[in-house]
């Protein structure tokens, strides 16, 4: 046996009453969670209060014998005593959270081809009919637009085909893949190719070539057909029929889990969050994206005729979320794509990846697009916006060296404007360190890039969603607390694929 | 459970007390030096030619009675219990005391070198109590050690006392081990507090890739960590050391012994755990041994496992959940919760595993931790029961 030891008391060890430093914090009161206060830090962490303990906690007040002075303590809202671990792990936490900043834009768009046979209403891209001339890539621009993709430093690189169409030109997507697959046997460099497409028009050469380069295929399902043709006009009006028949057979060829599908919601649909989530459930995914218009391209213009406002979207959205949390009381696992990534960033110590919703912005950051014409812009909507006038985002060609990209006007003034934690009505907000900025967003409908925060449609929309999440997450109801950390375990990778489209 | 230890009669002077236990064929191969090695001899066995043996160099025979030695071999014979020793063991040898010990065991579920029986911190529920003599000869045992362990060893555990305590003997430990076991992982139980400094982080370089840390963390305050291990200050110096360890390319394990002073937080520890430390490759949640210390402070630390499954299934969920690997050891599946039963591991030590009368009938025995052989009537859960088949079942 050992040596006699003498025991010490646990009040020993404890801290001397209310000697606490504040370490930096916001506060929120969420609408459906009376008489307590939400605090969140700097790098994420969060906990409700009660009112009184609110006040003692900023007052230096918080009896250090309560369970709340030690939860405050473990999540690093105060410290006591020599600062330095504390620091070195919030320190550690910020590293984590911003680690999408460490490579460089990891997210490379390839339009290969602007033309398209659809004409949807709320169309983002600024189409053009499918016998149009004159809007494909050619091949001089593609190589200079691969040349630029492997000057960006990134080790891990999505190439992600848009349109238009993308099939319309195959002949040039497959170009394009096998010349990045070549010169990546030197390169060696992790790439994932995605495309976002309504696969109409895959074939089954088509489709044996994604499967070949194990391409992760994104298309448009805005729900059941009735609601899905109205917004997808095809001249055959049965562009439903043919996605739901194109889907089954590219997961035949590919696998189910390579083929995603996200919505776009219009006015139309804000009526039936149920009907489309359904639709969903019964074609077998396990994942809906509840995507609002965005206000880029045609869609601007057609605002008054299909959009909606920013609480519309949300009552739309709380309705949907809920069904979705039912279904899944009742055992289908289905997620939403968008509440995965933010309860993602809420819920983990971890960013998603999705470059729409990051500060620093992602605009240029995490992503570039590389244009049919040549034209290399921060983002997809960048290039929306440059198609409706506004020629801001763009970087410069894809004859321009990578290094003078990141150099140009467009990049200077998105980096004076996409850093959220300096931003008027961000700095200060509860829910910064999980959304992000969009200054590409904030030019298309405010006319200036830093954004009016309490008109501001991006704020209203993310800060009604946080509100949502929040108030559940205040509720722990167990059943809806494994849901979502099951949609955060598996959602961050679907996140990197879950990306703006079409 | 096979004991340890057992007396024995030596015959014959010995130039050193560790041997390697070979039977003859073994033996004969010469992946062993030959005088670091004594010869097995089964009591139904063929003839030994002592002559030839004692030519070749061998250090010894081991053999069931004295009548079994050969002529001109020290002889290690008549043990207590002659099942103790078998082939493919490194024992120690006491002839003073007639007692072998066995060091390492062929096939046994874990094997640890024991380092030192010092410490610098005191946990309430130590299984193990630290004395404070200078045991530094052990470090030069165990290297001798090290090199007549079997080379194919998947894990071998370093333990104590205070590993970090040998200064630079652990680093050249961990050096001699990657030398000796090319293909061995080291799984090093410490209290961490040492590498809170940076230095002897550095120092333990060539245990990358080759060593996992597993370090005792026992709450998300410091105040309740501190009180538990008796030591002003330990959180932060385990909490820097583990930061140290991970930035330096280590693998880590993190250790939470579950009792009465440690539940209180224990969710929320799993919680810290994800946000502060989401590299470590596995987190282990512990039911106490009742052994030392623990002992000592039982009415302090019991609480009846029962009573917190539902809290420890939690913790431990949530955090496999997040994709970090997570273990329950030495709980009995009787008193967990089913949803746990997928985290739960038969950790305890064969030497020291024993099951209750009650398992006799029960249908998950076999893929159960069962108890530590020191537990008793004060450390006995109300809900120790034989599991039905129809339940297991279901």
């Amino acid at each position: 046996m050992g040596e006699r030891v003498e025991f010490r008391p646990e009040s020993a060890y404890r801290p001397a009453a209310s000697s606490y430093t504040l370490l930096p914090f916001r506060f929120a009161r969420i609408p459906g969670v009376p008489g307590r206060v939400l605090v969140t830090s700097e790098v994420g962490e969060w906990h409700f209060l009660g009112g009184t303990e609110f006040r003692a906690f900023v007052g230096g007040a918080l009896d250090p014998t309560s369970d709340t002075y030690a939860d405050l303590h473990a999540k690093h809202f105060l410290v006591e005593g020599d600062p330095t671990t504390a620091i070195r792990l919030l320190a550690a936490k910020y590293r984590t959270r911003k680690s999408f900043l460490r490579d460089g834009p990891g997210l490379h768009v390839f339009v290969t081809t602007l033309r398209c046979d659809h004409s949807c209403t709320y169309c983002q891209v600024s189409r053009r009919p499918i016998s149009e001339s004159g809007f494909d890539m050619s091949e001089r621009t593609a190589l200079a637009a691969i040349d630029r993709l492997f000057e960006s430093p990134s080790p891990t690189l999505t190439v992600e085909f848009q349109g238009g169409e993308p099939l319309v030109g195959f002949d040039r997507l497959r170009h394009v893949t096998e010349a990045i697959v070549a010169r990546n046997r030197t390169e060696g460099r992790n790439i994932t190719f995605s495309m976002t497409s309504t696969l109409h028009l895959a074939t089954d050469e088509m489709l044996a070539f994604f499967r070949q380069h194990g391409f992760q295929l994104s298309t448009s399902l805005d729900g059941p057909a009735w609601l899905h043709d109205a917004n997808r006009p095809m001249p055959t009006r049965d562009s439903h029929r043919r996605t739901v028949a194109a889907i089954e057979r590219a997961r035949a060829v590919l696998g189910h889990d390579k083929v995603t599908a996200l919505t776009t919601l219009t006015r139309r649909s804000l009526d039936h969050p149920e009907a489309i989530v359904d639709e969903y459930v019964r074609l077998g995914f396990r994942s809906v994206f509840l995507r609002p218009l965005s206000p880029f391209g045609f869609a601007a213009r057609a605002a008054r005729r299909i959009g909606y406002s920013a609480e519309e979207f949300l009552r739309f959205y709380e309705r949907a979320l809920g069904h979705i949390l039912d279904l899944n009381r009742q055992g289908v696992g289905i997620d939403e794509a968008y509440a995965g990534i933010l309860l993602t960033h809420v819920l983990t110590p971890f960013p998603t990846g999705y470059a729409d919703l990051r500060s620093p912005t992602g605009a240029g950051l995490g992503a570039v697009v590389y244009n049919y014409d040549g034209a290399v812009y921060a983002s997809d909507e960048s290039r929306m916006l440059a198609e409706a006038g506004d020629p801001t985002f763009r970087l410069g060609t894809v004859h321009d060296r990578w290094a003078d990209l990141m150099r140009s006007p467009a990049m200077d003034l998105l980096l004076a404007t996409g850093i959220a934690e300096v931003l008027p009505g961000c700095s200060d907000c509860a829910f910064l360190p999980y959304c992000g900025a969009d200054p590409v967003f904030n030019l298309a409908r405010e006319g200036e890039p830093v954004g009016h925060r309490p008109t501001n449609d991006h704020c209203r929309k993310h800060t009604g969603l946080f509100h949502l999440l929040f108030r559940r997450l205040a509720e722990a109801d167990p059943h809806v607390l494994r849901t979502f950390l099951s949609w955060v375990t598996r959602g961050a990778s679907d996140a990197a694929h879950a990306r703006e489209a079409a | 459970m096979l004991p340890l230890h057992t007396r024995a009669t030596v015959t014959g002077g010995l130039a050193r007390p560790l041997l390697k236990v070979l039977d003859l064929s073994e033996a004969l191969r010469g992946r062993y030096p030959f005088d670091r090695v004594a010869v097995h001899r089964p009591p139904d066995g063929p003839d030994l030619d002592g002559t030839a043996l004692r030519e070749l160099g061998f250090a010894a025979v081991l053999c069931r009675g004295a009548e079994d030695r050969v002529d001109g071999l020290p002889a290690v014979h008549s043990l207590g219990n002659p099942d103790v020793v078998r082939p493919g063991d490194v024992i120690r040898v006491r002839p003073d005391a007639g007692q072998v010990s066995v060091l390492f065991r062929r096939g046994a579920n874990a094997n640890s070198l024991f380092v030192t029986e010092r410490c610098n911190s005191r946990c309430l529920m130590c299984s193990q109590p630290p004395r404070d003599e200078d045991d530094s000869w052990r470090v030069g045992e165990l290297f001798e050690l090290v090199s007549l362990l079997d080379a194919d060893l998947d894990q071998l555990g370093v333990t104590g006392g205070e590993p970090t305590l040998l200064g630079p003997g652990l680093p050249e430990l961990i050096r001699r081990c990657r030398t000796a076991l090319p293909i061995t992982t080291l799984h090093i139980l410490t209290n961490g507090r040492a590498f809170a400094t940076p230095r002897v982080a550095d120092a333990v370089r060539d245990g990358v890739g080759r060593v996992v840390w597993a370090v005792p963390l026992y709450a998300d305050v410091p105040f309740r960590h501190d009180f538990v291990v008796q030591v002003d200050g330990a959180f932060n110096e385990t909490v820097n050391g583990i930061h140290n360890l991970a930035e330096r390319g280590h693998a880590i394990e993190v250790r939470f012994v579950v009792h009465a002073q440690t539940l209180p937080r224990m969710e929320r520890f799993a919680e810290f755990v994800y946000r502060n430390m989401p590299f470590v490759s596995h987190v282990a949640f512990m039911g106490l041994e009742p052994m030392g210390f623990a002992k000592v402070n039982r009415d302090r630390l019991w609480v009846d496992p029962l009573d917190y499954g539902p809290a420890l299934a939690r913790a431990a969920s949530s955090l496999q959940g997040r994709g970090i690997a997570t273990s329950i050891y030495n709980v009995p599946l009787c008193v967990l919760p089913r949803q746990a039963w997928p985290l739960a591991r038969q950790s305890i030590s064969d030497w020291k595993n024993v099951y209750d009368p009650a398992c006799g009938e029960c249908a998950v025995r076999a893929r159960c931790c069962g108890f530590f052989a020191s537990y008793g009537a004060a450390w006995r859960s109300r809900g120790i029961q034989a599991i039905r088949i129809e339940e297991a079942a279901q």
